[in-house]
């Protein structure tokens, strides 16, 4: 079986995020970057499938030079190889992304290409949909739980009103929700063999600018608030705030 | 006029779900801004009155798919009729709220029709024709401002929650006209069976008052004094992930990063520290009342009333006033 993964570089999702001169991005220093959390989780999926049943799990990652960092940590935690659309900058909207990503995962055979259900910066929960469409292949989104045989997947998806239980044939396309796998540690050996695992390289398209990045800001402020007291008796003078000026019950 | 909206309204049991109005809303103050009518679009089975609805909010025309097969929501099934109903429309702005559904219909719609996507939007601008975006991005952490691009048509999601809703205008009428739909063919993700929710509580993301507990509630036991709370101002229960880690609650009541991102008017959060990834999923709820132990607690840098006390004292007393309210 051929499982392709998706992943992003993002940051670290409690690194504090500081807008840049430029008011177009953030500034980096001091951010840690690694795998978008959603994305590790569908990578453990495909390494718990390849133990369970063999698999070769490519990672597929589309992001600037630096992005080897993680993409050599996904071949740590056990991927056999990777493709990196090297991105030397620019901005580019989801449809260009999934775009990249299908125009490279097309040419290659796979059965399952997993996504996360969004990344945690542009937070736009869109590529693997688009991708999906533009490699006319089924997706289920917000996938809890992936079992495959004989050429079917059987996954839970997380849905409004309940957990529906699905049925697709491969190749098929998924995005991982919380649930899915916990992402295990890379071991001292999986860092060493990650070394010798063959990354292929290939230039990104030119960006083609279709979504305008006008501005970054910092969120609204929310203005402090006050303590209204300690302990109990402070429960009335809530009340009466609630009512009165927050105007919400 | 021409159509320059289109609105996409979900439903559920058989009703306009909440978020209906807020896409209808927002929808004409876009149709108004760049001078041009609004078209709703439904898809499902049995919607007639949902359709005579839809036109009390506002809608100029009616586009509805109906038959059988669409009686639940799968990917394959309702982007045929879609698309149909988008080429029957020709609008500028697609606009669908940003739940589940619309999550997986507004990238589907965007890449075949050739449009620009703007997702999970908090405030929409139309300048001169074209249209801006507010976005919060990094968790919320910061806000984007995107434009919709070159592209004749934008797919926007809007956040649920946050828009205002569309009034009803009772005896409203709108023509109505029906999308050709043959029936179920090229579905190729078969659903098997729905497991039920662990509850049937209204949906995090579209409920007006949530109540929250965090670790400090100590142990799964000690809910019935949330839910107390909950039920007393019309509340639905949250969570932070540590209580959802430790097995104390479901996670489709977690709220945060790694959960859901959520906009009610009141917030109340029971024991939670305020990390900043739960944060993230609370940070744009219109009022955060936070009770804890900590008076350094993270969560009271943001709420707009905090109490410094043992949740086990103070909520019960705060349920009991507001049950008094409510008598
Ligand atoms: C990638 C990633 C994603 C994450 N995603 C999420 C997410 O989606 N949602 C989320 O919530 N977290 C998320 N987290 C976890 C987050 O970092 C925190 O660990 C978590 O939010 C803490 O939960 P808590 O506030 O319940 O617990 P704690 O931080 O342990 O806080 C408990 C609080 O209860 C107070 N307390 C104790 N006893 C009482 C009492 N009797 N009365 C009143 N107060 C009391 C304490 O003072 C303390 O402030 C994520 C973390 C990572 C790394
Ligand atoms: N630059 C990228 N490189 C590889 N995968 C990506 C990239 N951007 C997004 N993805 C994938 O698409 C998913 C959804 O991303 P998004 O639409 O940005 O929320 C992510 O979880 C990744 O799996």
């Amino acid at each position: 079986m051929e499982i392709l993964v998706c992943i992003k570089r993002v940051p670290d999702s409690a690194a504090k995020i500081k807008v840049g001169a430029d008011s177009l991005s953030i500034d980096p220093s001091g951010v840690e970057y690694v795998i978008s959390p959603y994305d590790e989780m569908a990578l453990e999926r495909a390494l718990q499938l390849k133990d369970e049943q063999g698999a070769t799990v490519t990672v597929v990652c589309l992001g600037v030079p630096a992005a080897q960092k993680e993409i050599r940590q996904a071949l740590a935690m056990g991927a056999d190889k990777a493709i990196h659309i090297k991105d030397e900058g620019g901005s580019r909207g989801p449809l260009e992304i999934a775009q990249a990503l299908s125009d490279v995962i097309r040419e290659r055979p796979y059965d399952m290409v997993l996504f996360g259900r969004q990344s945690i910066d542009a937070d736009n929960s869109a590529v693997g949909v688009i991708a999906a469409g533009l490699l006319d292949v089924p997706i289920v989104t917000l996938v809890t739980k992936l079992d495959v045989a004989d050429g079917v997947a059987t996954v839970h998806r997380e849905a409004e009103a309940g957990t529906e239980v699905i049925e697709v044939k491969l190749p098929a396309a998924f995005t991982a929700q919380r649930g899915l796998a916990e992402p295990r540690y890379a071991s001292i050996k999986g860092i060493m063999m990650a070394k010798k695992k063959p990354i292929e390289e290939l230039p990104a398209p030119e960006p083609r600018g279709t979504l305008k990045f006008e501005g970054l800001e910092p969120p609204a402020a929310r203005t402090a608030g006050k303590i209204v007291g300690e302990g109990a008796k402070a429960v009335p003078e809530l009340v009466r705030l609630l009512r009165q000026e927050a105007k919400v019950i | 006029m021409s159509f320059a909206v289109c609105a996409i309204l979900e439903t559920a049991d058989g009703k306009l779900k909440k978020s209906a109005a807020e896409v209808m809303g927002e929808g004409r103050r876009v149709a108004n801004a760049l001078g041009g009518n609004l078209d709703a679009m439904l898809i499902g089975s049995d919607t007639t009155a949902l359709a005579e609805e839809a036109a009390t909010l506002g809608a100029d025309r009616v586009l509805v798919a109906d038959h059988a097969d669409l009686a639940s929501f799968t990917l394959d099934g309702y982007l045929k009729p879609c698309l149909k109903g988008i080429a029957a429309s020709t609008p500028k702005v697609v606009i669908l709220a940003a739940s589940v559904t619309g999550k997986d219909l507004a990238p589907a719609i965007a890449a075949p029709t050739s449009s620009g996507l703007l997702t999970d939007v908090t405030a929409i601008e139309v300048v001169d024709g074209a249209v801006t975006a507010k976005k919060p991005v990094y968790a919320g952490k910061a806000t984007a401002t995107i434009g919709g691009g070159s592209a004749d048509c934008v797919v926007v999601t809007i956040r649920p929650n946050v828009f205002e809703p569309a009034a009803a205008e009772a005896g409203r009428t709108a023509p109505i006209e029906a999308l050709e739909y043959a029936g179920a063919d090229g579905i190729r993700t078969i659903v098997k069976e729905v497991l039920a929710k662990a509850s049937e509580k209204l949906d995090l993301t579209e409920a007006d008052i949530i109540v929250s507990g965090g670790r400090g509630m100590k142990g799964p036991e000690n809910w019935p004094v949330l839910e107390k709370l909950a039920d007393a101002v019309g509340g639905v229960l949250g969570a932070s992930r540590a209580v959802v880690d430790a097995g104390w609650r479901e996670h489709e009541e977690q709220v945060g990063q790694t959960g859901k991102t959520v906009s009610p008017k009141l917030y109340i959060a029971c024991g939670i520290s305020g990390a900043i990834q739960h944060l993230a999923g609370m940070r744009t709820s219109k009022c955060i009342v936070a009770i804890n132990t900590d008076a350094e607690a993270p969560i009271f840098k943001i709420a707009d009333y905090g109490i410094v006390g043992d949740l086990f004292e103070v909520v019960p007393v705060l349920t009991e006033e507001l049950v008094k309210l409510r008598s």
